[in-house]
């Protein structure tokens, strides 16, 4: 019977935790909830991976009305995939934050930093599971008032105003959605994605409709950070607390980049979207100009939790070009980086987090010697690097692997080229960390190891960048699946 | 506030009314114009107009900051629950056709339970965002009231010709 309803208690049991939050105020009591909470959700989100995968489309009707009338949540591989990713790192850094949030966050307000992760879980998850388009703005905004909270949370007061800036930011983003979805609504008269799908193409060549999409695609890349649009997430990432940043590297744009991908080829069709609109060409040159671009600026910064920020911005860069080639091997590629990402950026900003635990301070300069103080730290953050830069028998390897792939396909080989000469963009700015960290002297004074509370995560995700770089048999037949069922090949 | 004697009384006379109407405006949302959202904000409208003619401490005596917070958690917990509920009676999430027997009445049961958790969710809110910032006042004219204390203690401690000397 529990079976059944998956679908429903994958967002439920986050949104019901999230109050429990406010209500209850002890902050190990929250901890404990927001982690049990988060690691049911990723059981869930397993066993709906695994439904789909081999037993085809779930469909669930909430409050039991049927279909294009009421709201559905509807789970096919492309969006388990998702839930899957999502709350796996929601579970691993919630593991990690209990210390780092204590040491970071001032006592009175730990319980809402819970409360908000709940309820950013919460967002996340339902905008990733619900077949529905104005479900899916009001899950928008319960993820994004929840993520600009814990932005603000953080440490310092500058926290402050780089979580009004993404306010500012993300409201235009929801705004633009919202406006778009009206826009689809009023010539179709539907709010159901399939149903969306099937009326949509009468009218397609509609201004109203091109207005629409025009809305719809700017409003998400805002959210995802696509490359001139992602003015939001360097400060937000800098300031935030460190696990919360580890978790919205991992989730936010992750989500949103899932986004583009169900309007671009499911709602809209991708001969639509990429061909007619001349997407293809937009979103190529904008993601070229992304990973050349943001990795240069990420070479300069001071602040190693600033350049991690950049670099994002670069590697959403790469999932964008995966997305603008229009391919299946294109497309597997871009749902690969979806996840390697994921699990590169987590291990990274886990380190660092780490770091800033004992030194209390990203800033390079006083990373000096840190390798030789704390060094499976260091080590955990080198081998997250070598996964960024995409070394063979690490995650980055594959994403890269099939991005070149899909490339030369098309016969791009200049296209291939690039990508292989902004990876070594890549190992400049890894690289200065490292040299840091290993070559410069200690300044006096003892500094201890991470305690083990930390380090087990950030090893957690450091080992899961190595076995899916040497075994990425699952990750790449989920994709290949989920990119098939896109482009309606399956 | 002692001398706005007219302000205190019609408030006084005011604030069960509204109340009240918050409360029929819950409750007969199903026959007319209403609903949770709209009931909340009445309710949570009825306390901060006593806390403008009374002052933000004696409203924080009525009605503490830790319950308004914890109420409006409540609220949502009371929507979400119903759909809980709905599903361990077998129907799916918020269907509220199997709350009761009859699925008339569970239809009726439902929205009624769903928009009670709306009114005190969105009063409680509207309570804790002018406690938010109307504290944020209180603590800048403490702030500026504490420097000035100290300016005068300060030039007073200064000036030769004071009557200490």
């Amino acid at each position: 019977m529990i079976s059944a309803h998956l679908p429903a208690l994958q967002v439920v049991i986050p949104l019901l935790a999230a109050p429990a939050c406010v209500v209850i105020r002890q902050f190990t009591a929250t901890w404990l909830l927001a982690l049990s909470v988060s690691w049911i959700s990723f059981f869930i989100a397993l066993s709906l991976l695994w439904q789909t995968f081999h037993l085809g489309t779930i469909s669930y009707s909430l409050g039991g009305w049927a279909a294009p009338w009421g709201i559905e949540y509807r789970v096919d591989v492309v969006n388990a995939f998702v839930l899957t990713i999502v709350s796996g790192i929601s579970s691993v850094v919630l593991l990690y934050a209990k210390e780092s949030i204590e040491q970071e966050t001032h006592i009175k307000r730990i319980h809402l930093v819970y409360t908000g992760w709940l309820l950013c879980l919460t967002g996340l998850l339902g905008i990733t599971i619900t077949g529905d388009v104005f479900n899916v703005f009001v899950f928008l905004e319960i993820s994004s008032l929840s993520s600009y909270l814990l932005v603000s949370l953080g440490p310092d007061r500058r926290a402050l105003t780089a979580a009004f800036q993404y306010l500012v930011m993300g409201t235009i983003g929801a705004t633009f959605i919202l406006i778009g979805v009206g826009l689809l609504y009023m010539m179709t008269g539907t709010l159901n994605m399939a149903d969306l799908a099937q009326r949509i193409p009468e009218v397609e060549h509609t201004t109203t409709v091109h207005a629409g999409f025009a809305f719809l695609v700017l409003g998400i890349s805002l959210k995802a950070a696509v490359f001139p649009l992602h003015y939001w997430l360097p400060n937000a990432y800098t300031f935030a607390p460190s696990a919360v940043t580890a978790f919205l590297a991992g989730t936010a744009t992750k989500v949103s980049i899932y986004l583009l991908l169900r309007f671009f080829f499911d709602i809209f069709s991708e001969t639509f979207s990429l061909r007619t609109m001349r997407l293809d060409v937009i979103l190529l040159i904008l993601g070229v100009i992304a990973i050349f671009s943001m990795s240069l600026v990420a070479v300069y910064q001071q602040n190693v939790k600033r350049m991690l920020a950049y670099s994002s911005v670069a590697q959403v860069g790469y999932m964008v070009i995966g997305i603008s080639l229009a391919t299946a091997t294109g497309l597997t590629a871009g749902i690969i980086h979806l996840f390697n990402h994921a699990l590169m950026k987590g291990a990274l900003f886990l380190a660092l987090g780490c770091i800033v635990y004992r030194l209390n301070s990203v800033e390079l300069k006083d990373l000096a010697g840190a390798g030789r103080r704390m060094p499976w730290t260091m080590a955990a953050f080198v081998v997250g690097g070598l996964s960024l830069i995409g070394v063979p028998a690490t995650v980055g390897f594959i994403s890269k692997w099939y991005l070149v792939l899909a490339a030369l396909e098309r016969d791009w080989w200049w296209l291939a080229f690039m990508i292989v000469a902004s990876s070594l963009l890549a190992v400049l700015y890894i690289w200065r960390v490292v040299e840091t960290a290993y070559f410069k002297a200690a300044p006096a004074g003892h500094i201890k190891e991470a305690p083990l509370s930390l380090l087990l995560p950030t090893w957690i995700l450091v080992a899961a960048n190595i076995y899916f770089g040497i075994n990425a048999v699952d990750t790449v037949n989920f994709a290949k699946r989920a990119a098939d069922q896109l482009l309606g090949v399956f | 506030m002692e001398h706005h004697i007219v302000l205190r009384v019609v408030a006084k006379l005011l604030i069960p009314i509204i109340l009240l109407f918050a409360l029929y405006v819950q409750f007969h949302g199903d026959y007319g114009p209403g609903g949770g959202f709209q009931a909340g904000v009445i309710f949570g409208a009825g306390f901060i107009l006593y806390a403008l003619i009374f002052g933000l401490q004696t409203t924080k005596q009525v009605i503490s900051p830790s319950f308004v917070h914890g109420m409006s958690g409540a609220g949502v917990l009371l929507y979400a629950g119903v759909g809980v509920i709905s599903l361990f009676r077998g129907g799916n999430y918020l269907d509220y056709s199997v709350l009761l027997s009859d699925p008339v009445h569970g239809q009726h049961l439902g929205i009624m339970l769903i928009e009670l958790g709306v009114g005190i969710t969105v009063a409680f809110v509207m309570v804790s965002l002018f406690y938010a910032f109307a504290g944020y006042r209180q603590i800048e004219l403490r702030k500026q009231g504490s420097t000035k204390q100290n300016d005068v203690a300060q030039a007073s401690d200064a000036d030769p010709n004071g009557k200490r000397q």
